[in-house]
């Protein structure tokens, strides 16, 4: 049924009314303009009045412009032709490859039941110390980075991409710079990853309807992918950018705001897309990073707040190191006692040693004396933050641990570790030909 | 929302349906204005269309209460989850709903009552066994006056459909009881003689809330904490060792991956009162956040209305809700689509009454066959940027009789569990003795007060006296209120257990040390930690527990002794 609308009555930011009847809500559009067809989605039905949020933007949109709709909700095509392919925010191609129709599946699909989802107990081993062993990384876990503008969140995600060993990566990009897309791109090509990569890219010149779609978008081709039993890492940066985006068009509808202008809704918005995580009992698994970058640093912000209580923790990169403090993986009990025996004391006792270093060194800025525990602490402190701490580190967690051990081993002697005898005779270092070797 | 017209009479709060091809969509009448009811929809409502046929079906939203609530997980609708898994699969599928109860499964059913016996709401026709429980079953809640027995059905096996007994009222209409009853979710249940005054302390095994900041039988606590403070994991805690009959978990609005937790974990963890798995004597209702925000909305009520029908049967029940913020946004994103006048924060200006009416939904009842039961309800809360002047928070504060704060710098540091007991406060007696407790709450607070001094002057320039009284603080906190959650020993703390070591830690906290110099008062006090960590993980009574105790005492008399 081709039946055209013309009759468009206001247009708002990028939401245009139009009269029409027998519509479906959060069904598809097209707006054909002079500039070219637009796709729409309906996110208000009141009466024979139309509200469609037009995802190319109103700008040169005219009163006399045609609508169609289409009788159904924003799809996407899935399915492994996706692989290796980039598109935008609307799912339109940005390589030069074909447009896809095949396999369509609806997205922002149900929510899944959660007695089909298991208890999350595989670890995804990254090569970085202080995730593999401060804050393992876990199959099915959703976990932001909070950042900073100007920190390098976008190479340690794409690092992260690159060295986990999932079936399937999917990157969203959210208001990103089109040269962060580039790096991106370059970094999975040159490991040859990104045969098995499908990209969703948003850049910070694109309508902003777009940016509200990414997530969605690579969810839905996500889930279908971990039904086929794969494993699958979506990576979505920046999540704020999607938050903004939500909030200005909250605006633009006039709904009542809550928090710094953000819609009350903003926690649901965001629990339905981060709770799209999940192992499934006989399938794959969807596990979802993201990034968050808190705007002055203010982890109580609504964006860091909302997610912080959604996900699984959160990994705080500052200072170009990731933070033992104020990171925190809420699912790495589930994997970290079945890697080696000494993992979870190593965790422990290097993070209590750390944060002893942290406290003599703010009583050496106030000019307090040094005692011997000090300065040994002073120590310690330094070779951890460039051991271990480093974003340059890059070390199976075995090899981590045994560098816990050499690095605890420089610095203090067993008793002063406070470390139970028994894991002190299986693991202290000792010295062969002037060099260390972990037992 | 969905907005409809009607022609005949509607009621506010009425559940109806609307009519969308296949499908059939729960939802309630949330406010009338002229011939429109405006509706909030249980479901997504994508793809409805102007102009389809919404159906009213003029009943309140309700739960069904019988036997087989015990060991269920439903969603806020009171939908079995897991026979929509074995029904739809990975994912919850709009429009389908199912029976809270089975019809076919069948209860030994035991008469306690004779025909010409005189009844009132509430009281007890007979029982089923529903696990380790007498399952009551009694006459509907929702009558009014005295009835008469007409007739009861013989001890044997029933269903929830089969009637039970007949009775009639004064104008001598034959009214049919059955083994379950319908009960509108938002109205409390009132069938007992009196509400009495929460008392009895509610012994949960976390030994700083037992002895420091008791919770009641009957009465109410929140605790509010920053994310990654633990809250969830004190609720987990608190809903194994509590000593109570019966726990309705609501999850609502937090990530699934918890319940999961709490599905799979449950019922292989065994009760130490009972011997049997805590699965069969918990009710989980689960509206996790990306599950519809209305049926979110309606979780708590559909939890607390569980929790009352137990209390009916004279059984104690302990109602967690994680998080009642999640429920309190799901009111201010319906109150924003209503387009209401907003108050603090955009939440609705009706917030803090429908929170006190919830809590006030707890609380211990004489029945009137004499017994006791009560509704003890635990709300968690996710103050936005862990700050505790929100909104939700401090309309909490003011109903709630105890209140657990956590601090995200006590969990940074480590400390488990992270409640912060120099804000913390319970308005209930607990098990220890009000003169000793007052001492330990002293002791902390001087504690904190020398490690303040000691931040601005350093170690050297703090006198001795005051740097052992900081010593002191910081023993009663590691030996005593903090918990290895992970020794199954130190977990949980029995009540006699925690009067005992109480009294032993109250006397080194009484007694006058004389150290030389700070040195060897920290070493002291270190080796008394370490000593008590070992007495900690010992158990109750044992060969083990004595010999850890004598070896205290000697140590401690030994430095007191010198001094």
């Amino acid at each position: 049924m081709q039946k055209f609308y013309t009759r468009i009555s206001q247009i708002t930011g990028d939401v245009i009314v139009v009269e029409a009847e027998n519509v479906g809500n959060t069904e598809l559009a097209e707006v054909i303009t002079r500039q070219g067809i637009s796709l729409a989605q309906v996110i208000r039905l009141d009466g024979n009045k139309v509200s469609l949020q037009v995802f190319a933007g109103s700008r040169g949109i005219s009163t006399g412009d045609r609508v169609r709709f289409l009788g159904h909700p924003m799809r996407i095509s899935t399915g492994a032709h996706l692989l290796g392919r980039i598109f935008n925010g609307s799912g339109m191609p940005l390589d030069n490859g074909p447009a896809l129709s095949e396999n369509l599946v609806d997205i922002s699909g149900p929510s899944m039941n959660p007695v089909k989802r298991l208890i999350p107990d595989k670890m995804i081993r990254t090569g970085i110390p202080m995730i593999d062993v401060f804050n393992s990384l876990v199959e099915s876990q959703k976990i932001p980075i909070f950042s900073i503008a100007g920190e390098p969140y976008n190479e340690l995600l794409a690092r992260i991409a690159i060295q986990v060993e999932v079936d399937i990566i999917i990157l969203g990009g959210m208001g990103m710079k089109h040269d962060d897309y580039l790096i991106f791109r370059d970094t999975l090509e040159e490991h040859g990853a990104l045969s098995r990569s499908i990209v969703f890219m948003h850049t910070a010149a694109d309508p902003v309807v777009e940016c509200l779609l990414v997530p969605d978008l690579c969810l839905a081709v996500a889930e279908n992918f971990a039904l086929e039993g794969k494993r699958v890492l979506v990576l979505l940066t920046d999540m704020s950018n999607f938050c903004d985006a939500l909030r200005e068009m909250a605006i633009t509808m006039q709904q009542i705001p809550s928090n710094r202008g953000y819609p009350g809704d903003l926690y649901s918005q965001l629990a339905a897309r981060y709770e799209k995580a999940a192992d499934f009992d006989g399938a794959g698994s969807i596990t979802i990073l993201s990034v968050t970058t808190m705007p002055g640093d203010d982890v109580t912000h609504p964006i860091p707040d909302n997610t912080g209580y959604i996900t699984e923790g959160q990994f705080y990169l500052k200072n170009g190191a990731i933070e033992p403090f104020g990171s925190l993986s809420r699912l790495k009990q589930q994997v970290n006692g079945a890697t080696r025996d000494d993992h979870r004391l190593i965790m422990d006792r290097m993070i209590q040693l750390y944060a002893d270093y942290r406290e003599t060194q703010e009583k050496q800025a106030m000019g307090f004396s040094m005692s011997a525990w000090d300065k040994k602490l002073l120590r310690y402190g330094k070779l951890f933050e460039e051991k271990m701490m480093s974003l340059l580190v890059n070390i199976p967690l075995e090899d981590a641990l045994d560098l816990g051990w050499e690095i605890l081993h420089e610095c203090f002697s067993p008793e002063e570790t406070g470390i139970r005898k028994s894991m002190i005779e299986k693991y202290w270092p000792h010295m062969y030909a002037g060099k260390t070797y972990a037992r | 929302m969905v907005t409809a017209r009607f022609d005949s009479a509607v009621m506010q709060n009425e559940v109806a349906y609307i009519l969308h091809d296949e499908e059939r969509l729960k939802s309630e009448i949330i406010r009338v204005r002229g011939n429109l009811a405006e509706m909030q929809v249980y479901e997504a409502t994508v793809g409805l269309r102007i102009g389809e046929v919404v159906e009213f079906t003029g009943e309140l939203l309700s739960a069904e209460l019988g036997p087989g609530l015990l060991g269920q997980i439903f969603d806020g609708l009171q939908n079995p989850l897991p026979e929509i898994a074995q029904e739809c699969g990975f994912f919850l599928q709009r429009g389908v709903y199912k029976k809270a109860l089975s019809d076919t499964r069948t209860w030994d059913f035991t008469p306690v009552v004779k025909p010409g016996d005189r009844v009132r709401a509430g009281d007890r026709i007979g029982f089923v066994k529903e696990n380790i429980f007498r399952h009551s079953c009694m006459v509907p809640f929702s009558l009014w006056g005295i009835f008469e027995i007409v007739s009861v059905e013989h001890a044997g096996p029933l269903t929830i459909r089969d009637v039970v007994a007949q009775i009639r009222d004064a104008d001598n209409h034959i009214i049919p009881v059955y083994l379950a009853q319908d009960w509108p979710v938002k109205i409390p249940i009132r069938s007992y003689a009196e509400k009495l005054k929460p008392g009895e302390p509610l012994v949960t095994k976390m030994r700083l809330i037992d002895s420091l900041f008791p919770v009641a039988r009957g009465g109410t606590y929140c605790i509010p904490g920053p994310f990654g403070a633990g809250k969830t994991v004190l609720q987990q805690l608190i809903s194994r060792h509590s000593d109570v009959d019966i726990v309705v978990i609501a999850a609502c609005g937090e990530r699934a991956g918890e319940v999961v937790e709490i599905l799979k974990t449950f019922p292989s963890i065994h009760d130490p009162r009972t011997g049997r798995p805590l699965s069969e004597r918990t009710v989980i209702i689960c509206n996790t956040s990306s599950m519809p925000v209305a049926a979110r909305e309606s979780s708590v009520y559909t939890a607390v209305t569980i929790a009352e029908y137990y209390r009916q049967m004279g059984l104690h029940v302990l109602l967690l809700a994680d998080s009642t913020s999640r429920w309190a946004q799901a009111m201010r994103e319906m109150s924003g689509r209503l387009e209401e006048i907003p108050g603090e924060e955009a939440f609705p200006a009706y917030l803090e009454s429908r929170i006190a009416s919830f809590y006030e939904r707890a609380g211990m009842v004489r029945l009137y066959d004499g017994s006791t039961g009560s509704v003890t309800i635990g709300g968690t809360v996710s103050p936005a940027g862990g700050n505790f002047d929100e909104p939700v928070t401090q309309a909490t504060l003011k109903v709630v009789g105890a209140f657990l704060g956590l601090s995200r710098s006590l969990s940074d540091a480590r400390r488990y569990p992270a409640i912060d007991p120099l804000i913390s406060w319970s308005k209930y007696p607990g098990i220890i003795d009000r003169k000793q407790k007052d001492r330990g709450h002293a002791v902390l607070r001087k504690g904190y007060d020398v490690a303040q001094m000691m931040k601005v002057v350093g170690e050297e320039g703090t006198a001795l006296p005051d740097y052992v009284d900081y010593l002191k603080a910081e023993f009663f906190d590691f030996v005593y209120l903090q918990q290895n959650a992970f020794d199954i020993v130190d977990e949980a703390t029995s009540r006699e257990r925690q009067v005992y070591m109480f009294d032993v830690i109250f006397r080194i906290l009484e007694t006058e040390f004389s150290f030389p110099d700070k040195g060897t008062a920290l070493h002291f006090f270190q080796q008394l930690r370490q000593l008590f960590k070992g007495w900690n993980s010992t158990s109750w009574q044992s060969r083990e527990f004595e010999a850890a105790e004598n070896e205290v005492r000697a140590f401690v008399s030994e430095r007191s002794g010198a001094g």
